[in-house]
């Protein structure tokens, strides 16, 4: 069970990999996600399913190696296992013919934000997409959104592809125009969506953010995952992961992805010393 | 202090004392803090049942052990078939001889308890089930034919651990599917390892998969299958549930999503099911601060009280708003946590917790409790003392204010009934739901409770599945 069976390699940092997870493939919905652990020793860690392959049993993780433990999963191959996968959790993106959708990811949050746009076009919606990311390299699934996508614009922070600036630049620039957006869609660092509340406001669209919050069980047993939601406590693994994008208090939620920042260094240091091949590449 | 009444001919009230660990010692590992019998003295203790004609004690006992029987089979020497005798009607004994609350159940009502010294029913039990794994003498029983039918149990603590063992003496399939990626429920991710080793539970379930039950970890109903799916689409003819009451209740207080305040549940499961006491071998990590406040006088509050200790806080607080007469834990837990330094905080109940600059813990604001009339629990309220609001010293706060009822299977199977608190409405003799072909048993119809209770349910449920699944009677 949940064998790598295919690896694509976007960035030194940013990984592919095609899992088998026949359960969570037949049960997967946009916007919900599973938690895998890579061995024995291994933490809980959450990742959106990118896409699935229901007749293969197979789904698609994509993830940014920033910690021991996605490095560590960065080295899996095909053929190699996770010790867990499972899944799907959350609650799915809820999907209709809104109208006008627009699709806000950035850097590796277009991965998540793929699914629900895909969803969100194939529920007869007109798909406007931005994607970002800090430099050409690190832009991902240009393609695939392009594909499903009635429009699409590219931002890099540098200016090496695409339009020179964030998001929310080319965001402003979509909600000024004279077409009706009916609802806007983000995914990507908490800093980003917590600026895509901002840009958005003064239009009141309608906005949705997926929040991702440190978890453990993911069941709703924990609390680890806890953020404020227009001043309530509420659980991200079961609640969320969407929310009302106006209600985050994305401060706190900044404030708690920081709580292990010491321990997550030492055992970065750690990995680094024990398996220098999975650090081939990365600066 | 027993041993200078002056007992009846043939009396002896010499109960027999278990060897602990240093309390200055064990505060610096996770290793077990009881040390268990050695053979002569679980005989002794053994000699001082008095085979009593009308045994009271198992009236006390939710999982009908029969005590004395297995008490004589100890004063025998015949340890082994002592532990069987228990396993007759309890497929845990390791895990219940340690954390039973036997001095309100089985030893309370022991003839022996009037006179001071009851029976220390719970560490023999203990003593024989360990030394039945000890000898490595563990014998599975003969199983009957298969009956055909197949029985689904979702979760995989005591409650369900208990009826899939049953079921599978009685013949049937069973699965159990475990939504974390270890079985045994708060065995596993709550009790800690100096309280309940892991190594036992995996005994306990080791054991049940002996008896052909299938144990399918990283599958979460309500949301991988549902419980319709079981039922209609994955072929199962009933279905067991034993979620537990696994939801943290916060006190909705300002200053609770600061850094460095954990749920009791979060702590612990970081440390046991996660290990993170083993950082940076093992993957996830842990904060502990240098001067750590748990709130809450239960089980769990001295579970976690005990854990930061043992993680190298100065200083481990228990902050409780009634007194230590009110304290729901148990006892011989209470004594283990103030033998090892644990302060108490009593009357005190916190308001707020205060932060710094950067979104940690600094501190956490109180009030001062007088205890008023008794409440329905039948313990005194306590009232707030007006003006008496002080500060704590804290860099970390742990929430063991209890848990409630977790909504996953519930919200997604509609036409089962659920009460005003969200448990699962079961009868209590049958554990029979208002959905047909389910049942429901452990902290999920009644609250957090006890292991044994949940045992208990077990083993209700178990004849009622029996029968249903034999004449489709509902
Ligand atoms: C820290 C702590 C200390 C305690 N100390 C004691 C003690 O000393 N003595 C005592 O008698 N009792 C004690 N208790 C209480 C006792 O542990 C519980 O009453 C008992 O475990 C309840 O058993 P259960 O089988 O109902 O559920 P649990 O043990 O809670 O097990 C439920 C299982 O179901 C799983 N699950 C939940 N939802 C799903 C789902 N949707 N799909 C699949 N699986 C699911 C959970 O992951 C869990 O593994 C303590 C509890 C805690 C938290
Ligand atoms: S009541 Fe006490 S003395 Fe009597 S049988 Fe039970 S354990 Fe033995
Ligand atoms: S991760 Fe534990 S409750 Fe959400």
């Amino acid at each position: 069970m949940f064998r790598v069976v295919r690896k694509r390699e976007w960035h030194p940092t940013i990984t592919e990999l095609w899992v088998e997870a026949p359960w969570v493939a037949k049960k997967h919905r946009p916007g919900q996600f599973v938690i895998v652990r890579v061995d024995e020793n291994g933490e809980r860690v959450p990742l959106t399913v990118v896409d699935t392959d229901k007749e293969e049993g197979t789904i698609c993780l994509v993830f940014q190696k920033v910690g021991k433990s996605t490095f560590h999963m960065g080295l899996l191959n095909p053929g190699d296992a996770f010790a867990d996968v499972v899944g799907p959790l959350g609650r799915p993106t809820h999907i209709e013919n809104f109208g006008t959708v627009v699709c806000v990811g950035g850097g590796v949050g277009v991965a998540p934000l793929y699914p629900i746009a895909k969803g969100m076009k194939e529920a007869g919606n007109k798909l406007i997409s931005i994607i970002g990311a800090r430099t050409k390299e690190l832009l991902i699934l240009e393609d695939k959104v392009k594909a499903i996508s009635d429009e699409l614009i590219v931002t890099t922070d540098d200016g090496s592809y695409g339009m020179h600036g964030f998001v929310t630049d080319a965001l402003k620039q979509v909600l000024d125009r004279d077409e009706k957006v009916d609802m806007v869609v983000s995914i990507g660092p908490v800093i980003m969506m917590k600026f895509v509340a901002k840009t958005c406001e003064p239009y009141k669209v309608p906005l949705v953010v997926s929040l991702n919050s440190i978890m453990v069980d993911a069941t709703g047993m924990c609390g680890a995952c806890r953020v404020s939601i227009g001043g309530v406590t509420r659980f991200v693994c079961v609640d969320g992961p969407e929310f009302d994008g106006y209600q985050v208090d994305y401060d706190e939620l900044m404030q708690r992805q920081q709580m292990y920042l010491d321990e997550e260094k030492r055992a970065l240091e750690k990995f680094r010393e024990e398996h220098p091949e999975a650090f081939q590449g990365v600066c | 202090m027993a041993g200078e009444k002056k007992p009846k001919k043939g009396l002896n009230l010499n109960r027999m004392e278990m060897p602990r660990q240093d309390p200055k010692e064990r505060i610096k590992n996770f290793n077990e803090v009881a040390l268990g019998y050695t053979p002569e003295m679980a005989i002794a203790e053994a000699e001082r049942c008095l085979q009593c004609k009308k045994p009271v004690c198992i009236d006390g006992c939710p999982a009908e052990v029969k005590i004395p029987e297995f008490i004589k089979l100890i004063t025998e020497g015949k340890f082994v078939e002592a532990s069987r005798k228990i396993k007759e009607t309890n497929a845990l004994p390791a895990v219940c001889g340690r954390v039973c609350p036997q001095e309100e159940q089985c030893e309370v009502l022991c003839v022996l308890h009037k006179k001071g010294a009851p029976v220390a029913i719970g560490r023999l039990e203990r003593f024989v089930a360990d030394y039945e794994a000890e000898v490595g003498a563990i014998e599975v029983p003969e199983l009957p034919p298969r009956t055909g039918k197949r029985v689904a149990v979702v979760g995989s603590g005591p409650a369900g651990l208990t009826v899939a063992a049953d079921l599978a003496l009685m013949g049937h399939e069973v699965v159990i599917f475990e939504a974390l990626h270890k079985a045994g429920g708060v065995l596993v991710y709550g009790i800690p390892e100096f309280r309940l080793p892991k190594a036992i539970v995996q005994r306990e379930v080791d054991y049940i998969e002996k008896l052909g039950v299938k144990v399918v970890c990283d599958v979460v109903i309500g949301k991988t299958f549902t419980v319709d799916d079981l039922l209609n689409e994955e072929g199962f003819d009933a279905v067991f549930l034993g979620v537990g009451a696994g939801l943290p209740w916060f006190m909705d207080i300002p200053g609770e999503n600061l850094n460095g305040v954990y749920s009791a549940n979060e702590f612990l499961t970081r440390n046991n099911l996660m290990k993170a006491y083993l950082f940076p071998e093992y993957d996830t990590p842990i904060k502990v601060g240098r001067k750590v406040a748990v709130v809450g006088g239960g089980n769990v509050a001295m579970d976690a009280v005990r854990t930061a200790l043992r993680l190298g806080a100065e200083e481990a607080h228990i902050v409780y708003r009634r007194s230590r007469a009110e304290m729901p834990a148990r006892e011989e837990e209470i004594e283990n946590a103030e033998a090892e330094g644990v302060i108490f905080d009593l009357l005190v109940n916190p308001v707020e917790i205060l932060g710094d600059e950067k979104g940690w813990v600094k501190g956490m604001k109180c009030i001062r409790m007088e205890l008023g009339e008794p409440d329905e629990s039948g313990r005194r309220r306590p009232v707030p003392i007006e003006g008496s609001e002080f500060v704590m010293d804290v860099d970390m706060v742990v929430m063991a204010i209890g848990t409630g009822a977790n909504p996953l299977v519930p919200s997604t199977t509609p036409d089962m009934e659920t009460n005003r608190r969200g448990y699962i409405v079961a009868d209590p003799e049958t554990c029979k739901t208002t959905k047909k072909g389910v049942f429901a048993g452990g902290d999920i119809i009644r609250g957090a409770a006890t292991v044994i209770l949940a045992v208990g349910d077990g083993k209700k449920a178990a004849r009622a599945i029996d029968h249903y699944l034999k004449t489709g009677e509902w």
